[in-house]
């Protein structure tokens, strides 16, 4: 057996050992509609789901406006009894702003939203647990999957993190030693950049052939605003101001029932600007003269980042291993044009059931699921993302040629590595004057709040860094730390100590968004899962 | 000996509440749902007391919805050997919660009962002590420390003026404070576990409760907002700054 531990290795008590036939990382959308479709193939199955969020759904941020299709093939008669705060998208407008103004413009084809729902995923989530409880799935939230467990080369399960270890890495008396889990078959459904996906990706080397993964950057509050201001159905975009023309990115604006709006804003995480502070850009955008016209005298119920994958088809890793499949967004199935990946999250979940349970194996699942719907919609759109990569203007030129044609450019563009582009910072000048921006959160600290992170202080720190060194050396001098500015609830800080200058990592801030494991220019940082339910606590994000 | 652990299913502590825009109540949509912090410190000690071999038994009840189940279930894997629930859907106060307890009390006939000393929801700390006066036992009330002494127990409270420490005849009624203890995780093959423990359901009319005059929620609001801080310049502005405000004349 071989595992990566670095806890619990001098620990002398007994480890127990539970066995499933399947056991499945993340219960997102791809996690339990994979649950959910092993039980109702085979009820005989035993299935189990953990999940690092203290409840499901509260790690869940997303749009969401979803492609209700798959939904109708898992749960053929959902529309009868419908999850939470579900409603049908029934108008939409398309914007490019500048810093005062509005233009609309018309909506390109990806973009376009009849018959599709507006929802919350965490409540569309928490909704799916109760399905797949029904069909006796053990759902497990408040445990991380840790570690995997590897035999003879072949996934067999995974090892849940440990309660009680204190910042040194002791045992507390509150100790707890994680269980093994052993399954026939490990499902790994963690979303974008998991932190097992990563390590198996590497130590299979499922990304080869393609390129390297892409990714943005999430933001999304909601907001309930006085009466009478929404359009309850109404899905709004936007691209252009506060991104300059080479940052990829739009904002947007779903209005909600119960007189609520969630705002939100998605960034490249190739953006090359050093002094860039995604935190900040989402700020501005929600105080452009249209969006503040909505929020203003509201409350913030909610609101938290995520890392969404936007590498697409170039960059799709095999999803098979042995033992092991990766499915959802860890894969990277998100169809960026159309920033929407739970319909492929939840239909690579139903096929990775389907195909275990039909053949009684892994292998073969890779091919299937590049010549189902999710592989062709994803190919089909391959080009338009990384033609952005030349600006707003080329990007969109491009994107309407790709439309155009269907996908059947005989070329695909390539994606490169995000932390690959990251330029020296520069000194922040002709930044936008800081008027009156009063919306909460003021500051990135607040977010936090508004996530309602939960975290206990007394434990190892959770983002490793593996060569500290360099953030006090070559990272300051060539970066400038971009870490101080990209995480969304300033996690590092660079301070002077007595010693001299040091990173200092506010761990218990942690909204679990991943940027930092991606964007940093030397890859140094890794996440790790903290004790099972710490993190965020969302509510219908 | 057989202890009684009563528990409520609450808004989760680490989420920020939200009054719903009708100003009803508050929003439990969406919202995680846990066992009430100091319920489960009175459970930990009643496990506690097991573990020492003072206890043979550990029974645990909610008086809630159906899916105070989920919250039960959690005692259950924490280590109650089984659990009550006397469902209802309306919310009860705290004299209805006493008058369900008294008829399992009668009914489990327990030497202890355990409480936290309020919930973190209502936060109004009165069931144990009306528990108390309808049985007609011995109550201590926040306590910070538990020890059985052959049919006593000896308990430690913390008062303004330093500790009280309080002797009890047995059977007696007793809530838990913050002090108590640090209840332990619960370990995940102790919830699969749980889940073939005994979990008995009642109905609230099958205990045949009164209801009585309950006060009734009117209006919900938060705390108003903190008005942003200034810097002043120095003491005669800060004077001026505060007769402005009518804080001083
Ligand atoms: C801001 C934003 C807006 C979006 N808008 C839309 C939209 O409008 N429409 C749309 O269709 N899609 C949208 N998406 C994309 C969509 O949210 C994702 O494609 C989808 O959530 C992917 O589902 P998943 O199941 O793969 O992963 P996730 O939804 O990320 O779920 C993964 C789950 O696994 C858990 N987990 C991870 N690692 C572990 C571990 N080691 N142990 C235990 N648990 C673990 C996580 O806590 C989480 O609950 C948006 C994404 C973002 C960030
Ligand atoms: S530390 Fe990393 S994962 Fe946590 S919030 Fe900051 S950038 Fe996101």
């Amino acid at each position: 057996m071989s595992n990566d531990s670095v806890l619990d290795k001098s620990d002398p008590s007994v480890r127990e050992t539970l066995t499933y036939d399947l056991a499945i990382v993340g219960a997102g959308p791809s996690g339990l509609a994979c649950a959910v479709r092993l039980k109702q193939l085979d009820p005989g199955l035993s299935v189990c789901v953990l999940e690092k969020g203290a409840s499901v759904g509260a790690h869940i941020l997303s749009g969401a406006v979803i492609e209700t299709q798959p939904l109708d093939e898992l749960f053929p008669s959902w529309r009868n009894a419908p999850p939470p705060s579900c409603i049908e998208a029934n108008a939409e407008q398309f914007w490019w702003l500048t810093r005062t103004g509005a233009l609309r413009l018309p909506i390109p084809p990806q973009m376009r939203n009849k018959g599709n729902r507006i929802v919350s995923l965490g409540s569309l989530c928490a909704w799916m647990a109760q399905q797949a409880e029904q069909l006796e799935v053990e759902i497990f939230p408040g445990f991380a999957a840790a570690e995997v467990l590897i035999e003879r080369e072949e996934v067999n399960g995974v090892r849940v993190g440990s309660f009680g270890v204190d910042r040194s890495g002791r045992a507390k008396p509150s100790h707890s030693l994680g269980v093994d889990i052993r399954a026939r078959f490990t499902v790994l459904a963690e979303g974008c950049r998991g932190h097992l996906s990563k390590r198996l990706i590497h130590r299979y080397g499922l990304d080869g052939v393609g390129d390297p993964q892409g990714y943005g950057l999430g933001f999304k509050e909601l907001w309930q605003v006085p009466d009478g201001r929404l359009r309850p159905g109404l899905v709004q975009h936007s691209i252009g101001w506060p991104l300059d023309n080479s940052t990829y990115g739009g904002g947007f604006l779903y209005h909600c029932d119960a007189q609520r709006v969630a705002v939100g804003l998605v960034i490249g995480l190739d953006y090359s600007r050093g002094e860039f502070s995604p935190f900040d850009v989402f700020r501005q955008f929600k105080h452009h003269p249209m969006v503040r016209a909505l929020l203003e005298g509201g409350n913030i119920l909610s609101g938290g980042a995520r890392a969404l994958s936007e590498g697409g088809y170039q960059s799709l890793p095999v999803c098979e291993m042995p033992g092991a499949l990766l499915i959802g967004d860890a894969a990277g199935m998100l169809n960026v044009p159309k920033i929407k990946g739970v319909h492929n999250a939840l239909r690579a979940g139903m096929l990775a059931a389907e195909h275990i349970v039909g053949t009684g194996d892994v292998a073969g699942f890779d091919a299937r699921l590049r010549g189902c719907a999710v592989g062709h919609e994803l190919k089909k759109v391959r080009n338009i993302r990384p033609g952005f990569r030349y600006g707003l203007w080329w990007g969109l030129s491009n994107a309407l040629w790709e439309t155009a044609s269907g996908g059947r450019s005989p070329w695909t563009l390539r994606n490169r590595a995000d932390h690959a582009v990251s330029a020296r910072a520069a000194p922040p000048a002709g930044s936008i004057p800081d008027e009156r921006r009063d919306l909460p959160p003021h500051d990135r600290a607040a977010l936090a709040y508004f996530a309602a992170v939960a975290h206990e202080e007394d434990q190892p720190i959770h983002l490793r860094i593996r060569n500290p060194e360099m953030c006090t050396g070559e990272c300051r001098e060539k970066h400038d730390n971009p870490c101080t500015r990209f995480c969304p609830t300033q996690v590092f800080e660079m301070v002077d100590e007595a010693e001299g200058t040091g990173l200092r990592i506010n761990a218990s801030n942690c909204i679990h968004c991943k940027a930092c494991d991606i964007k940093d220019p030397y890859q140094i940082v890794d996440w790790v899962p903290p004790e099972g339910g710490s993190g965020p606590n969302y509510r219908n994000l | 000996m057989k202890i009684l652990v009563a528990a409520k299913r609450v808004v989760d502590p680490n989420l920020r509440v939200q009054v719903k825009p009708d100003a009803s109540g508050i929003v439990t949509e969406g919202a995680g749902m846990s066992v009430n912090p100091f319920d489960e410190i009175a459970l930990e000690e009643a496990l506690r007391l097991r573990e020492r071999g003072h206890a043979a038994e550990v029974v645990v009840v909610s008086i809630g919805p159906t899916q105070s189940r989920q919250q039960l279930r959690t005692c259950l894997a924490m280590g109650a050997d089984r659990a009550i629930l006397v469902e209802t859907e309306v919310s009860l106060q705290p004299l209805g919660v006493s008058r369900a307890l008294l008829r399992l009390v009668e009914r489990e006939r327990p030497t202890l009962v355990l409480l936290g000393k309020q919930s973190i929801d209502d936060e109004s700390s009165q069931t144990a002590q009306m528990l108390a006066a309808l049985w007609g036992r011995p109550q201590a009330t926040s306590v910070s420390e538990v020890l059985i002494e052959g049919s006593c127990v000896r308990v430690t409270r913390e008062v303004d003026a330093g500790m009280e420490v309080l002797e009890l005849d047995l059977p007696a009624v007793i809530s838990a404070d913050l002090r108590l203890n640090e209840p332990r995780f619960v370990k995940l093959p102790d919830i699969v576990r749980a889940k073939r423990k005994p979990l008995d359901i009642h109905s609230l009319d099958e205990l045949a409760i009164e209801g009585g005059n309950h006060p009734r929620h009117v209006h919900y609001s938060s705390p108003p907002a903190r008005k942003r801080q200034i810097m002043v310049e120095d003491v005669p502005a800060l004077l001026r700054s505060m007769r402005e405000r009518g804080v001083i004349t």
